[in-house]
């Protein structure tokens, strides 16, 4: 409220009204995050806001930044798996197998079927936990609750399983360099059956939720949308990159586990907006679902009992053999206090996380601990892609899309 | 693999001659050392030409080896030709006091974080880039942290001894 002084003031000092001081806009600044309920982490976004409509944004990361790339330099390579847990958070038994397969890849580690298969099973159970999470999410943020809860239930379960397989929940450590510590146990197997017999059903009904319901589909479709060429240029993989067009999948392309071994399709979009970008997933859950049914065929088909590879010098032998056996108890002592000899050379490999291709460029000079290891984070990638995306949406659109983006913030900071 | 190392080799020798330092096979990845000169224009080159179009650029990092003397640090770029699936290194090396590369986000938008976090880690200024600065670590840092003088905790610790472990 203008006080008596500046009021007179004001009619003192006509201001002259030209064009062009009718055409100057005034915007404001909007400062979305770091914490803010709507982000899903700590993500900070300082908007320029022309009413409701974005016309910049400036995003700032880092806030939960844990040198994982120096920490690397400094633990040995079975120590760096517990790290890999934590970058994407949402999908961490993607990211330890895939450091688990670099590893194998610099040593030429020679992986029976079993353990591939296996592998599989995890991965694709990681990648429907991963985007159930999002695709939940995106409901939520555009005002549908009761499919986010619905679907943490399904979420809940896969968890139980890896919870028999590997003991513990989000942050799985789950896996070894050349397999896994021990073999499903039946309880994992039966826990695995009953998810595979329910899950349809949830799905099919949080499908039904949201997948034509009108007011989702327009507060989506639209919003935050990408053409295909901007998304390449950005660097944009997985589940996003799809939804904007580009058949690009990393387990087609350079398949490795075994993925060659088994049919599913690639969902691709159209727009590569929040819509396609959910369409995607939800069609790349239904396919996780059908690779988990043929691993679980393949691997009747097996001999049981197979669960790690013949790689001594980095898998770790069983303490009753350690107790007793020489040669156990060398290797042992050999992986425990880094004395393994490592193979010099430079390895780059890629897996298809929950959020796009994750790369690992290991470095070794022959050490007990890599000389470089680059991660190659996907969202760290494509979230530099977020002010275009926004620009000119509203503020509502912009919340949507960062959503569906699935920019997860351990992997963001790294 | 090796047929696209020949053919890469082949196309960037007969443009860019000598810029080319060396070409060879590392495992499953052709990798070409190149004058950091030249870089940009190599990436370009290979994004353009018809038969090559590289369009995706995978990754950009940088690397340290203080003992390399005068070719301390250096930048390594994965690309990648989509359709053909053809993923290729490139690498370049310089001296640490002279730690200037062009900028490649005049190619790919995404270079732009990735440089700056080179940039943040292991202070290689990217010249040209549009808004250089630190990206995960914070503003007012000193020192390029992924250096391998750089220490990974505080060295006045007493109650530690790393002479059995560690680098």
């Amino acid at each position: 409220m203008a006080t008596k002084n500046q009021k007179s003031k004001e009619i003192r000092e006509t201001p002259v009204i030209t064009a062009e001081k009718l055409e100057e806009k005034e915007y404001s600044i909007l400062n979305l995050g770091p914490t803010h309920p709507a982000t899903h982490g700590v993500f900070q976004n300082i908007l320029k806001m022309d009413g409701e409509v974005i016309v910049d944004s400036e995003p700032t990361i880092g806030y939960i930044h844990r040198a994982f790339e120096k920490l690397a330099e400094r633990r040995p390579y079975y120590q760096i798996t517990p790290i890999t847990d934590r970058l994407n958070y949402c999908s961490s038994p993607i990211n330890n197998m895939g450091w688990h397969m670099t590893v194998e890849k610099l040593i030429e580690a020679k992986i029976p079927k079993r353990v591939e298969y296996m592998r599989i099973i995890i991965m694709e159970l990681s990648r429907i936990t991963d985007h159930l999470v999002c695709n939940s999410v995106i409901g939520v943020d555009s005002g549908a609750l009761t499919g986010f809860v619905y679907v943490f239930e399904e979420r809940e379960k896969i968890y139980e399983i890896y919870e028999e397989i590997c003991g513990s929940r989000l942050t799985t450590n789950i896996g070894r360099i050349g397999g896994f510590e021990r073999d499903f146990n039946d309880v994992a197997w039966a826990k695995l059956k009953k998810f595979m017999a329910e899950f349809p059903k949830v799905l099919k009904e949080f499908e039904k939720l949201l997948v034509r319901n009108r007011i989702f589909m327009d507060r989506t479709i639209g919003a935050g949308a990408i053409s295909a060429e901007r998304a390449l240029n950005y660097g944009f993989t997985g589940p996003n990159l799809r939804a904007a067009g580009v058949d690009y999948d990393v387990r087609v392309m350079n398949p490795y586990s075994s993925y060659e071994d088994f049919e599913f399709t690639i969902p691709v979009g159209t727009n590569g907006d929040t819509y396609d970008r959910f369409m995607v997933r939800e069609e790349e859950i239904w396919q996780s679902y059908s690779i988990i049914k043929q691993a679980m065929e393949k691997i009747e088909k097996l001999p049981a009992g197979v669960f790690h590879a013949d790689v001594p010098d980095f898998y770790l032998p069983p303490k009753e053999e350690v107790y007793n056996n020489m040669e156990a108890l060398i290797y042992h002592f050999k992986i425990v206090m880094g004395e393994t000899e490592i193979p010099k050379g430079e390895v780059y490999h890629c897996v298809e996380g929950g959020n796009g291709e994750l790369g690992f460029y290991l470095v070794s000079d022959g050490g007990r601990t890599p000389y470089r290891l680059h991660f190659r984070r996907p969202c760290f990638i494509y979230y530099q892609a977020y002010p275009e995306m926004i620009r000119g949406n509203l503020l509502s659109d912009a919340i949507v899309t960062m959503s569906s983006m699935n920019v997860i913030a351990g992997e963001l900071d790294a | 693999m090796e047929e696209l190392l020949t053919l890469v080799e082949k196309k960037l020798r007969e443009n860019f001659g000598d810029h080319i330092i060396s070409a060879e096979m590392m495992r499953d990845f052709p990798v070409f050392a190149i004058k950091r000169d030249k870089i940009v224009e190599v990436i370009k080159y290979l994004y353009d030409d018809p038969e090559m179009e590289f369009r995706f650029l995978t990754d950009l990092c940088g690397i340290h080896f203080p003992d390399n003397k005068g070719e301390e640090l250096g930048v390594i770029y994965h690309l990648h030709n989509m359709p053909k699936n053809w993923r290729i290194r490139l690498r370049i090396f310089f001296s640490a006091e002279d730690a200037v590369v062009p900028t490649l986000t005049t190619v790919f938008s995404a270079a732009n974080w990735m440089e700056r976090e080179t940039y943040d880690f292991f202070g290689i200024v990217f010249k040209g880039h549009p808004n250089l600065k630190r990206v995960l670590n914070v503003e007012d840092m000193i020192g390029f942290p992924m250096r391998k003088e750089f220490p990974l905790e505080d060295q006045t610790r007493e109650d530690k001894d790393n002479t059995m472990f560690g680098r």
